[in-house]
């Protein structure tokens, strides 16, 4: 069992979504994460999914995938080098004084952003890869989260190989 | 400038129909009027369901795209079963529902359902239309994905008020629909093919393994010159019935669940399964991993999806039957012998024939052999689903493809006489059955008005044991005879029929059966023969779920008739 990520470039169209999702319910296949965008091409969306399975099930999504009308290519990014993001909010608590410099400190180790301060709270935006989030979410959790949001995971396949040329 | 319902006619002309089966409402009137001095002919059902199953019973006894219309809502609801069965065995149909205007969409309008919603699944693809200026280009993309690659049922969404609405007459008449993410593959790939030949030549116990993909892609005739030049027996699922004529010296008939035998000990002793239009169903495979244990296989698909679903091939290859078989046959010599093999399948043929009981009862395997005899080689035969399904595959003698009409993968009971009326339009010279049980015919008896009203000449030939008969098997030898449920009250079936104005028999000895079923035959109109058959008969061999297809439960050794 091995995690993959899935880039679909797919049909701009009302629907598009819930048929992918759909898919992946009906055919047993459990969705790590999603994100969806429009992307370079015009009336184009691309989705990234993150799906965990053997390959012969990773095989099947994919193939699955491909066989939706509206679905115009797959790619499993993660078979390539490739680089890949998430990007985090997380409302600390934060009250004037050291907790305050101190989560500034750890936001700043991330290269991470303070987007907003509110009087007792913080909202910190953090952008990479799972660990790290994963990492300044632990650093952070004894202030007290008050909310953490994140986004689906995005990828792309590192040099001059795109989804579109099909490698 | 035109009207959606206007565009939706005109559309489904150019596509060349001529037949659509339907059921009126509110939200479809504006078609419906359209359709009142429209050159195609409507067939009135009494419930949607029928609708579809008729459309999806002319898609595979025609070749062509079936076409069916029903309103939103409920109408939309009951067509959802005929949309699985015709997805699962891959068969081109096109739905048309009506939908509340798109300004109620949402609202929980009267007879609103989310139809694109539920039918996601169950349909190749769908189309919710909200513009009229769309729908040329959506009946031309829905006919084109219905009708090619792995076929399947479109379902068009049509809200009232896109039906009504005037806009102009957008393009010319020959626009190809252009989706970016559809383009099939037909041709396989030249490497796979070289390798398929090989394996071919060097096998010593090769078997053809054929589905209803050969039907689909009209490669009957290549498949039998294959099996002829390699000498190699084929043995068919039951969608793939009628590629090789059943009294072909090579074909080995149905192989799986209720196959024969010899099928099933020729596949569990082969060295090279050559696999096409098929998709390793669990009812064919049995226990998979021990499915054909000593072969190599070679799979052949349109759906790159269904190669190494269930088994890993050693060669696959994408692309249409016909064409990959016709590129395979010009690499095969005339004649490739294999007399060893040849005669140990011979010997099991011989050995273990497929039987029932010959004690002056009246057996349903009988009445289908009669049957078969009666017709010789004309007739298209429908089946319900279930014990009378499967001994229709079993004892008839089917001579060509498109004669065998039957739910496969969804198994829908009531599919087979209302798919009938469809067969009866496809081939209208020939002479339609449809082979019922009692519990099957029940499920869509409602039909007899709509074979009536038009005079549909369908003869219903109905096996009643007063039973749910495959499952009164399973809870027989799997359930110490605990029939749980599945007793059915007797049914005058020829009074019902009586009522409907429709010609009808009732039989209750052996003696009677041939007689009848030509007085049925040479009845002009529909015809119900209601034959009352030995009623805890079983369908045999039988291998039970999951277990090794070699293994078989062979039933009744005694007081038989060879086949």
């Amino acid at each position: 069992m091995t995690s993959h990520i899935f880039s679909v470039l797919v049909e701009d169209s009302p629907g598009v979504l819930s048929r992918v999702t759909g898919l992946f319910s009906r055919r047993g296949f459990n969705i790590e994460s999603l994100a969806v965008g429009p992307c370079e091409q015009p009336a184009t969306s691309r989705i990234t999914i993150v799906v965990t399975g053997n390959d012969v099930q990773i095989e099947q999504v994919k193939k699955q995938l491909n066989k939706l009308i509206e679905v115009i290519k797959v790619l499993d990014v993660s078979d390539a080098e490739h680089v890949e993001r998430e990007l985090a909010m997380i409302k600390v608590r934060a009250e004037p004084g050291t907790a305050r410099s101190e989560i500034m400190q750890i936001a700043g180790i991330f290269r991470a952003k303070i987007i907003d301060v509110g009087s007792e709270t913080l909202v910190i935006e953090v952008t990479g890869d799972s660990g790290k989030i994963a990492a300044i979410e632990d650093l952070v959790r004894p202030y007290g989260i008050l909310e953490l949001v994140r986004t689906g995971k995005i990828a792309l396949q590192r040099g001059s190989a795109t989804v579109s040329s099909g490698r | 400038m035109k009207s959606g319902a206007q565009i939706l006619i005109e559309g489904l002309k150019e596509q060349g129909v001529d037949i659509i089966f339907g059921y009126p409402g509110g939200v479809v009137l504006p078609i419906y009027d359209e359709l009142y001095d429209a050159d195609i002919r409507h067939i009135l059902v009494r419930h949607e369901q029928a609708a579809i199953h008729a459309a999806d019973g002319y898609a595979r006894a025609s070749g062509k795209t079936g076409v069916c219309l029903a309103t939103s809502g409920p109408g939309a609801c009951n067509l959802v079963t005929g949309l699985a069965t015709a997805y699962m065995d891959s068969i081109p149909v096109v739905a048309i529902t009506g939908q509340v205007p798109t300004s109620l969409l949402g609202n929980d309008a009267f007879q609103e359902s989310d139809i694109t919603g539920i039918t996601m699944p169950v349909t190749k693809h769908n189309y919710l239309v909200t513009d009229a200026r769309d729908l040329k280009r959506i009946i031309r993309e829905a006919f084109h994905i219905a009708s090619t690659g792995r076929k399947g049922p479109v379902l068009i969404d049509l809200p009232k008020d896109v039906s009504t609405a005037l806009v102009p007459d957008v393009d010319g008449p020959d626009q190809q629909p252009r989706l970016r993410g559809y383009k099939p593959k037909y041709q396989g790939h030249s490497k796979m093919i070289q390798r398929a030949v090989d394996l071919l030549l060097q096998a010593q116990r090769p078997i053809i393994y054929a589905g209803g993909g050969v039907i689909s892609s009209d490669a009957s005739a290549e498949l039998v010159t294959l099996a002829e030049r390699m000498c190699m027996p084929v043995t068919t699922t039951l969608m793939g019935l009628g590629c090789i004529p059943t009294d072909h010296p090579l074909n080995l008939g149905m192989l799986g669940m209720h196959g024969t035998e010899y099928a099933n000990y020729a596949i569990t002793e082969s060295d090279l399964l050559f696999s096409i239009g098929v998709r390793f169903d669990d009812r064919v495979t049995g226990k998979i991993e021990a499915f054909a244990p000593h072969a190599k296989i070679i799979h052949i698909d349109i759906d790159p999806a269904e190669i190494g679903k269930n088994k890993q091939p050693d060669v696959p290859i994408v692309g249409d039957a016909k064409s990959v078989l016709t590129d395979i046959i010009k690499k095969i010599p005339e004649s490739c012998p294999h007399p060893e093999w040849l005669e140990k399948v011979a010997n099991w043929k011989k050995n273990h024939p497929l039987i029932y009981r010959s004690d002056g009862k009246l057996y349903p395997q009988f009445v289908i052999k009669t049957l078969a005899n009666i017709l010789g080689d004309k007739g298209v035969i429908v089946s319900e689903v279930g014990q009378n399904q499967m001994w229709t595959a079993q004892w008839f003698t089917f001579t060509r493809p498109r004669q065998w009409i039957s739910s496969g993968g969804l198994g829908t009971m009531g599919y087979g006489f209302p798919a009938s009326m469809g067969a009866h339009f496809a081939c209208p010279d020939q002479p339609v059955f449809v082979l019922a049980g009692d519990g099957s015919f029940q499920m869509n008896i409602q039909e007899l008005g709509t074979v009536a009203q038009y005079n549909i000449p369908v003869k219903v030939i109905v096996l009643n044991n007063r039973f749910l008969g495959m499952v009164r098997q399973w809870q027989q030898l799997f359930y110490e005879r605990r029939y749980s449920y599945t007793e059915l009250p007797e049914v005058h079936f020829e009074r019902i029929a009586k009522a409907y104005g429709i010609e009808a028999a009732t039989v209750t000895d052996v003696s009677e059966v041939e007689s009848a079923i030509r007085t049925a035959l040479a009845h002009p109109g529909p015809y119900v023969l209601d034959i009352r058959v030995e009623r805890e008969e079983n369908v045999f061999p039988m291998v039970p779920a999951g277990a090794n297809i070699s293994e078989m439960i062979v039933g009744h050794h005694t007081e038989h008739e060879e086949e």
